[in-house]
């Protein structure tokens, strides 16, 4: 932030949905959201079979999957199951928990990062020495201790995500928020009267609003890869229900002989994550240019 | 399939050394070569007190022997460190006559003492062994933790011990055949304290050469074994952390001799379709049960109805085929390999609109909702849905609870979970004895808050049946083995369980192998005796 | 300087306190019992109650929490209630492993990441740096276990060009280290061509190449070691990144590291493992950002301790 004077926030995010459709990338990231989003909503349409369904003939006679093709269009699992059906309600479990998981990690981290900025001293320092703990917290372990504690369920899965996630929206949002505090023309406003509460959402949040647009974009992109993680470890979404992650999971063993199995939803989970990536990252050069580092 | 000798030929009150149901050495073993072992989890510990895993169950048993022992492939008892024992008329006391000469791998001659030493340290709280619950019928066992050693146990003179039963218990020489039941050194035990487990010091045929915590153990042959001509191996390395996919390839290469822990399930098919390799693989029964349990505290499985109707909604044919065929369906809670097995019980049979009634007969005709716990490693889970669809074709809806084996064991023992999937956790025999699948998992005993009966069933009139019939001397007494097959038989009308399937053991070898077939699926030492193997190149 | 460092070094301590305190109270109230694991399954009520005094584990939480301190501070970690051995021992034992495995991940992520960053900034704006750039992103976007799996098939299944998985020699350690590396490898390869195409503008390179000097040359000598600088500080940030990595890369692979230590001790609540290897974890994260945060301004001195 070189400026010293900061133009109305309305400035920059106008025009940007126009900037961002002439990025290439951007377009392919929400082409994919957008097939992901229709697979999601539409599953019930599409799905041949029943995903939990597990078919007389979905299996051989000594228990082995079918490969892709014929009657199954991505084969059966292990269980006799049809995998495109899988796949495609997996599509809602994915995007369920990218975008509850990653709401609940960015209410989370903006609260606490706009008030350890806004607040500043004792409770301020309190709140960062929070965060600093948080990150020095193998992520993958405190989730799967967390995962252990409660009863896994969809829900408890993206809380747990949640709870793990939101210390870099904390990070970032704190930072903004006390370079703003400092800033002259809340100084200015300050001596004309104006309360905390209108300094706050008159211009603080206005001016955090494309900080938290873009780590909330890019941090679908973690939240899913973190779903699927979890899910692989047998620890994240509970079969029947499918995630692509879980199916992963259920299916690995056989990985060499039926790598379909792994390697569908597989790519279905990077194109996912991919698309929120690719679209976070324009977001970024066009909202807000001056934030760069690693998601 | 029935590789038992179907009862142990021990003489009750006087056995000598029993030459004659002993094992009858191949005659084409040489000794001499090395092998080559595989598995995938690590060792935990080499302490005959303390190991009670798959990997080390055999391993320990090749280092460490016990007063009696099993005739090799077989489940039949034979003498081991105790060359001949008596039992009193009131069938209360043991008198073991140890051998004379065996030697410690540390040089030392074992003596009586050093038994005392042994059982005294296993039933000792501080050692916290998960085997001392099994040494409960040795008078003043309720006593061991006060740092006095068992009364019940007398040193008479070097060469002999006396053993003294607060009642009658039949299992007993199966429970000196335990790996916890083993002799140990006392100097060797109190110089590495808690580390015994990584230095472990026996009698056995085998004594540990080698150990890289995460990576292999070499074993080196015990030149001084007290028994004659074994083992014919030189040594047996131990490659831990090997996947078993990994462990079958390299099999197939000629790098690994056994994989320990089976041939992987997306490999079977194309091994078995295989005739060379099919020809390497020896599949044997294994005293194991895949079961559900239903919690009869609970509603509505309270209702024995339900119970049976839950056992009638299995298609277990479906659930084995989920898992290649490497089970069969199982009826009761005995697995076909054990003594006592009712071989003229049919069980439940699959019968969805006989459950539908049986539901609707208690009251729950339009079904209900529960949950099943399970472990959360491949195949459990996969199991579990299996289940959970048999379940919902008759009403009955199934949440599945897939945890960490801590959490589910710990789910059954405080009876909040209504459903149990055995598998993961399953009870494999600790020894070939009906009574086993009885006391901690279906009797009262079991039952309190903890306890690893997770169906919570306790019938205090079979509890006085299985009493009586571990109150015969012969374990193998035709009559007590009848009592035990009407035990299992009564419970199964009361349906505390829906047994599911008895998993088989499938294991392969490298060409160079020898040995009797029966070694390679040993009931007692799994996955291979490694004492009696030998190598033909 | 040394005042930084050690106002850094205490503030450290107290933040490996809280993760002990926070990681011991989840630990806490999981709801496993590991008495019950240890005891096994043919154990009296009795037995279980006698084993639960042994470990102290009948005492009240904060009871607990400060023996275990105590021992901590002694440089005691405990031992393992299932292996019955000492977990300083248990970990030395698959420390070695886990580093070769970082070490490997490390050298990975920089010779693909920095690569490739410079032949995109080379090749700004032309296919090549859409293709590269859509590349990294691919692999930010790739979960481990994937990329595992798909190396696995590949190069050890298909084309039989490595190990399938185990220990040992060179070979073994390609594909892990690969699988581990690739996720940085792709913020490399951002973060170099940003670095790169920075240095490119600047006055003195345009200065070598108005001298006449080759291209290749200017590059080579001038250019990259000046855009090398700002990345050198990450290396100490992914040693934390890496860490939640090794979980699911020695599970894929087989690797006998802390990782496969890890999710055993989950699996079985064995508290002692757990705690200390979220220790170690944490001290690992925890130094690695210190060293990021030091290194930094010996780079870019526009960067102040602070």
């Amino acid at each position: 932030m070189s400026e010293t004077t900061m133009p109305p926030a309305r400035n920059r995010t106008a025009g940007a949905l126009d900037r961002l459709l002439r990025r290439k990338l951007a377009v392919l990231g929400m082409a994919i959201v957008a097939i992901m989003v229709a697979a999601a909503v539409f599953a019930p349409l599409i799905a041949p079979y029943p995903p939990a369904e597990q078919l007389f003939d979905g299996l051989t006679l000594e228990g082995a999957p079918l490969p892709p093709g014929g009657a199954y269009l991505f084969g059966t699992d292990l269980l006799g199951r049809d995998l495109f059906s899988r796949l495609l309600y997996g599509a809602r479990t994915s995007l369920v928990i990218g975008l509850v998981a990653n709401g609940i990690a960015l209410a989370i981290g903006t609260l606490i990062g706009v008030t350890a900025g806004f607040a500043g001293g004792w409770a301020g320092a309190v709140l960062m020495r929070l965060t600093d703990l948080m990150m020095a917290f193998p992520a993958l372990l405190l989730a799967i201790c967390l995962a252990a504690i409660f009863t896994p369920s969809l829900w408890i899965v993206a809380l747990v995500i949640a709870l793990v996630n939101w210390v870099q929206t904390a990070r970032v949002t704190y930072t903004e928020t006390s370079a703003l505090v400092a800033r002259e023309f809340i100084a200015a406003e300050r001596t004309l009267g104006a309360g905390p509460g209108r300094i706050l959402f008159l211009h603080i949040l206005p001016h955090l609003l494309p900080t938290v647009i873009v780590w909330g974009t890019l941090g679908i992109s973690t939240t899913v890869l973190l779903e699927a993680t979890l899910s692989y470890l047998g620890v994240g979404v509970q079969p029947p229900t499918p995630s692509w992650g879980n199916i992963i999971f259920e299916n690995q063993t056989y990985f060499q002989s039926a790598p379909w199995l792994v390697f569908i939803p597989g790519a279905a989970i990077v194109a996912l994550a991919l698309a929120f990536n690719l679209i976070g990252n324009a977001l970024r050069d066009v909202l807000d240019p001056t934030q760069r580092g690693r998601g | 399939m029935n590789k038992w000798l179907a009862s142990t030929a021990l003489a009750v009150c006087l056995a000598t050394a029993a030459a004659a149901q002993d094992y009858t050495p191949d005659p084409n073993a040489k000794p001499g070569g090395s092998i080559t072992i595989t598995y995938k989890d690590d060792v935990a510990t080499l302490d005959p007190a303390i190991g009670y895993d798959w990997q080390n169950w055999s391993m320990i048993k090749s280092l460490f022997d016990g007063l009696m022992d099993y005739v090799p492939g077989t489940t039949t008892l034979r003498p081991g460190l105790a060359e001949s024992y008596e039992l009193s008329e009131d069938g209360l006391t043991f008198t073991f006559h140890l051998r004379k000469g065996v030697k410690f791998h540390n040089g030392r001659e074992m003596v009586a003492e050093d038994v005392k030493y042994s059982l005294d340290r296993v039933t000792n709280p501080e050692t916290q062994s998960p085997g001392a619950g099994f040494f409960g019928s040795i008078a003043g066992f309720d006593k061991a933790g006060e740092g006095k050693g068992l009364e019940g146990v007398k040193v008479i003179d070097p060469q002999t011990v006396e053993i003294t039963l607060s009642r009658p218990d039949a299992t007993f020489l199966h429970v000196m055949a335990l790996n916890f039941a083993s002799v140990v050194p006392k100097e060797a035990v109190e110089e590495h304290g808690a580390d015994f487990g990584k230095h472990p010091v026996g009698t056995g045929a085998f004594s540990l050469g080698e150990w890289t915590i995460g990576q292999r153990l070499v074993f080196a042959k015990n030149a001084d074994y007290w028994r004659e001509g074994v083992p014919y191996l030189d040594g047996v390395t131990f490659e831990v952390g090997q996947e078993p996919v990994v462990a079958l390839l390299r099999l197939q290469k000629g790098e690994v001799d056994v994989p320990g822990d089976g041939i992987p399930p997306a490999k079977f098919t194309e091994v078995m379709n295989d005739p060379e390799q099919a020809a390497r693989v020896v599949e044997g029964g294994q005293l194991h049960t895949g079961y559900i349990t239903m919690n009869v505290t609970q509603p509505p499985f309270d209702k024995p109805e339900v119970r049976r109707a839950v056992n009638m909604a299995l298609n277990k044919e479906r659930i084995t085929q989920i898992i290649n065929g490497r089970a069969v369906p199982a009826s009761q809670p005995l697995p076909p390999s054990m003594p006592g097995y009712a071989k003229d019980y049919k069980g439940y049979a699959f019968d969805p609109e006989a459950a539908k009634k049986l539901l609707a007969d208690a009251g729950l005709a339009e079904g209900f909702e529960t949950e099943l716990y399970v472990m959360n490693t491949d195949p459990n889970p996969r199991i579990a849905q299996a289940i959970q669809q048999d379940l919902a074709a008759v009403g009955i809806k199934v949440a599945l609870q897939n945890l960490a084996q801590a959490n589910v064991i710990e789910a059954g023992g405080a009876g909040t979970a209504p459903m149990i999937w055995s598998g993961g956790m399953a009870w494999i025999a600790d020894f070939p004895d009906p009574s086993n699948f009885y006391g901690p998992i279906l009797g009262c005993a079991g039952a309190g808050e903890g306890g690893w009966n997770w169906s919570k069933y306790c019938n205090e009139a079979l509890d006085a049946e299985a009493v009586k019939a571990d109150s015969f001397k012969d374990p193998s007494d035709p009559a007590r083995l009848a009592m035990w097959s009407e035990i299992y038989t009564k419970i199964m009308d009361d349906a505390p369980w829906a047994p599911v399937f008895n998993e088989q053991r499938y294991t392969m070898k490298s060409p160079r192998m020898g040995g009797a077939d029966a070694l390679y699926v040993d009931p007692v030492s799994i996955p291979v005796n490694y004492d009696y193997v030998y190598v033909t190149e | 300087m040394i005042a930084y460092l050690l106002r850094r070094l205490i503030q450290s301590g107290m933040i490996l306190l809280g993760v002990s305190f926070v990681t011991f109270l989840l630990l806490y109230v999981l709801p496993a019992d590991p008495v019950r694991q240890i005891a096994g399954r043919s154990a009296t009520a009795q037995t279980v109650e006698n084993i639960r005094q042994q470990l102290g584990l009948d005492q009240p939480f904060l009871v607990q929490y400060g023996r275990y301190l105590g021992h901590l501070a002694q440089g005691d970690l405990g031992r393992s209630y299932l292996q019955k051995t000492e977990v300083a021992a248990l970990i030395g034992a698959r420390l070695p492993a886990s580093l070769l495995l970082m070490a490997g991940g490390i050298a990975c992520e920089l010779a693909i990441g920095l690569t490739l960053g410079v032949i995109a900034a080379l090749r700004k704006g032309r296919a090549l740096d859409h293709g590269l750039m859509l590349g990294s992103f691919a692999v930010i976007s790739a979960p481990q276990f994937v990329v595992g799996l798909l190396l696995l098939y590949v190069f050890a299944v298909r084309l039989d060009w490595f190990p399938v998985g185990g220990y040992g020699s060179f070979a073994h350690l390609v594909l892990p280290a690969l699988t581990l590396g690739i996720l940085g490898s792709g913020w490399y390869a951002q973060m170099m061509r940003s670095s790169m195409i920075e240095v490119l503008r600047a006055d003195f390179i345009r200065t070598a190449r108005a001298k006449g000097l080759g291209r290749l040359r200017v590059v080579l000598r001038h250019a990259l070691p000046n855009a090398i600088l700002p990345i050198i500080a990450m290396i100490g940030i992914d040693i934390g990144i890496f860490m939640g990595g090794l979980v699911v890369v020695e599970s894929v692979f087989g690797w006998p590291g802390m990782g496969q230590l890890t999710w055993q001790a989950i699996q079985r609540v064995d508290i002692p493992i757990i705690m200390g290897v979220t220790l170690v974890s944490a001290t690992a994260i925890v130094l690695g950002n210190l060293l990021a945060d030091l290194i930094a301004p010996m780079i870019d001195p526009r960067i102040r301790l602070r």
